[in-house]
């Protein structure tokens, strides 16, 4: 790991409340390139709130974002974009009546000269890029309604990948998704950690994630109780994060740990 | 893996398996479910000119067979792409019948008090009027479906009486007769057609499309290495193009003048009456034309363009084509411009073929359009649809119509046969559909 580069993102003491509510309140999380970083919580415990501000579609109260070092000026998922950071959603995002590459293209089509559709370069990067992912994926031509949800999956991460996203944000990546196909994106999540590119996956289900992060962030009620290299900590002890906010000795507490008397 | 979604049973593997009948549509690529629809049409044809005792399938009658389909087809291919993005357009018989208002008006009122009669710039003057009218209107109703968040079906059902009560105000419900002679080639009739020579040649550059556009393709498959058709199968498909529209172009080029109108045409240019009389052939008629070249563009923007891309995914998931970063308000608007600019177009063949703007034009127009979209193949859940077969569904509903004439069928049953129709077409594609998966 490189634990001794400046973090490809850094979220600072981040807030943000709706309505008096502080959904995050002083949350700090960061992510190295080519690390794979688990954000877990219960349902409303922040983590998606935290995430979302992170990829442009809520607006922070309080806190900064540094990416590479850098103060980022992130508003909108656009401006997000620009800085490499690519979200794929919980319900993936694909208009599933067309194909592979029109979903890759989809809103960044590549035109010829005259302006009309080069469907067939589009095709070639798509294969390239899904080859690179999934090289068993031969369906190209067919719409992406007809593909497993593991493809499906495959398709909504290339998509991301081909504009090249240094930060990816995963939601709930293998909660749709049978043993088989879970273990597909598995792999996928590990091809990309060799290509240097950071991951957030944010579950609420430890088991989905355990096994692919390096680190995780727990969170609760709004506030990080701590963080851990997955090596340090067992699976129960992060249960323990979860659940009652007990920070075991292999990680390091943050302002949501439980007060030890 | 298995890379079929069409042979459900066998789960092959290899791709020389299969009889011969499914390793043919393999290798050419041809659209099954299109087939389908061509062999009901046929089906249809047949039957028709069993039960009228050879009346159907005569040059004559499939000549007026495709000059009464040209204007739903023309529309037909516009609504595709609302019905595509889950919408409806309920109105178009009514902006068809607004748009032929004006057009009627200004070419037989308003202009010749400008310009005299018969000037020659009458009828593009008053086509263009009415174009941009339509587009106009197809806007406005875009505008308010989304950016007001109206839905479309019930902007367009105000629509739909609205431009009808705004038809009968143009000339308080007086008819408008007659249309200007260059205006009225636009539909059809000994006139407006463009005759043997003319056909021919509009048949062969046709070939040469199908030619080119067929070795386009390969060159730009051949240019990243992608699987090509084996080149018998790219034989077979120039060959059966080039059938099929010589065949067709043959077929309009047998239907001659009529006897009075071809004498007339002898005195006025001095030919001596030859014994057998004097053929003239029409050849493809005008309003066909108008037709074939709205669905060649319509095609074009469908699955060419940026713009027919998004229309699409817009129908197949509204949401992650905003998250893509698509202006899908904006593409709505554009669906419906296009769609008013279309019953314009349509309006002119109409108003043409009728020599007459009136009240009544277009009425039941919208239903006959929406249901040769959906015989087409076009899903009212959005996101699937094609052109062509919504030309081709326009086809089947006037087939059915002029062979229920032929038959000498009454109306009320007619409507109650297309009606019918209708309904069980959408059935068997909806039983074709659950089988594809």
């Amino acid at each position: 790991m490189t634990e001794q580069t400046t973090p490809l993102v850094e979220m600072k003491n981040i807030s943000i409340s709706f309505g008096g509510i502080h959904a995050v309140e002083n949350a700090s999380i960061d992510l190295f390139p080519g690390e794979v970083v688990a954000l877990l919580g219960h349902n409303g415990a922040g983590k998606s709130t935290l995430i979302k501000i992170l990829s442009g579609a809520y607006k922070r109260d309080g806190g900064d974002i540094l990416i590479n070092g850098e103060t980022a000026d992130i508003r909108t998922p656009r401006e997000a974009k620009k800085y490499g950071i690519e979200t794929i959603y919980q319900t993936l995002a694909v208009a599933d009546n067309v194909d592979a590459a029109a979903n890759l293209y989809l809103g960044r089509e590549l035109q010829t000269k005259w302006g009309t559709l080069d469907d067939v370069a589009m095709e070639a990067n798509t294969r390239e890029v899904m080859g690179r992912l999934n090289p068993n994926f031969k369906r190209f031509k067919e719409p992406v309604k007809a593909l497993s949800g593991g493809q499906r999956q495959s398709v909504a991460i290339a998509r991301a990948i081909l504009f090249d996203a240094r930060i990816l944000i995963m939601d709930e990546p293998t909660a749709a998704l049978g043993p088989q196909e879970t273990a597909q994106v598995g792999d996928l999540i590990k091809q990309l950690k060799r290509e240097g590119i950071g991951i957030f996956l944010i579950s609420h289900d430890i088991h989905d994630v355990f096994d692919l992060a390096d680190r995780v962030f727990v969170m609760k009620n709004g506030k990080v109780v701590g963080h851990a290299r997955t090596q340090d900590v067992t699976k129960d002890e992060v249960l323990g994060m979860i659940i009652l906010g007990k920070v075991p000795p292999g990680a390091t507490a943050g302002p949501g740990a439980m007060k030890v008397a | 893996m298995a890379d079929t979604v069409h042979s459900t049973t066998s789960g092959a593997t290899g791709r020389a398996e299969g009889n011969l009948v499914t390793r043919f549509f393999r290798a050419t690529e041809i659209d099954t479910r299109m087939l389908g629809m061509i062999g009901a049409l046929l089906i249809i044809w047949i039957g028709f000119h069993i039960l009228t005792g050879g009346l159907f399938l005569t040059p004559r009658n499939l000549w007026n067979l495709s000059v009464q389909t040209a204007s739903v087809a023309v529309m037909a291919t516009g609504m595709v792409l609302v019905i595509v993005t889950r919408n409806i357009d309920l109105s178009v018989g009514s902006i068809l019948g607004f748009t032929g208002m004006i057009m009627g008006v200004l070419q037989s009122r308003f202009l010749p008090e400008l310009l005299g009669f018969n000037h020659p710039a009458l009828w593009i003057i008053a086509l263009t009027g009415g174009i941009i009218v339509g587009g106009l209107i197809g806007t406005l109703h875009g505008v308010i479906i989304a950016f007001l968040g109206v839905p479309s079906f019930i902007v367009t059902l105000g629509g739909l009486l609205i431009w009808r009560g705004a038809t009968w105000f143009v000339t308080s419900g007086q008819t408008v007769a007659p249309m200007d002679a260059n205006f009225r080639l636009m539909g059809g009739g000994t006139e407006g057609s463009i005759g043997a020579t003319w056909s021919w040649v509009v048949g062969a550059i046709a070939c040469i499309g199908i030619v080119a556009a067929i070795i386009n393709a390969r060159r730009q498959r051949k240019r990243f290495a992608f699987p090509r058709r084996p080149i018998w199968a790219e034989y077979v498909l120039v060959a059966l193009g080039c059938v099929i529209v010589l065949g067709a172009v043959s077929i309009a080029n047998d239907y001659y003048w009529p006897v009075n109108i071809a004498r007339r045409y002898a005195d006025a240019n001095g030919i001596a009456w030859p014994e057998g009389g004097l053929l003239i052939s029409h050849g493809i008629a005008i309003p066909v034309l108008i037709a074939i070249a709205a669905g060649i563009v319509m095609t074009f923007i469908a699955t060419r363009l940026r713009f027919g891309r998004y229309v699409f995914a817009i129908g197949g998931n509204p949401e992650a084509a905003e998250l893509a970063g698509i202006k899908t308000r904006w593409v709505t608007v554009k669906i419906f411009a296009l769609m008013g600019v279309l019953c314009a177009i349509a309006a002119a063949i109409s108003t043409a073929r009728l020599n007459a703007a009136t009240n009544a034009q277009g009425e039941l127009d919208e239903l006959y359009t929406i249901a040769a979209a959906v015989i087409g193949g076009t899903s009212l859940a959005g996101g699937i649809g094609s052109i062509a077969g919504a030309m081709l569904g326009a086809l089947v509903m006037q087939s059915l119509q002029s062979g229920m004439v032929l038959l000498g069928i009454d109306t009320p049953f007619q409507r109650i046969v297309v009606g019918a129709v209708l309904v069980v077409a959408v059935w068997l594609d909806t039983v074709y559909r659950a089988k594809a998966k």
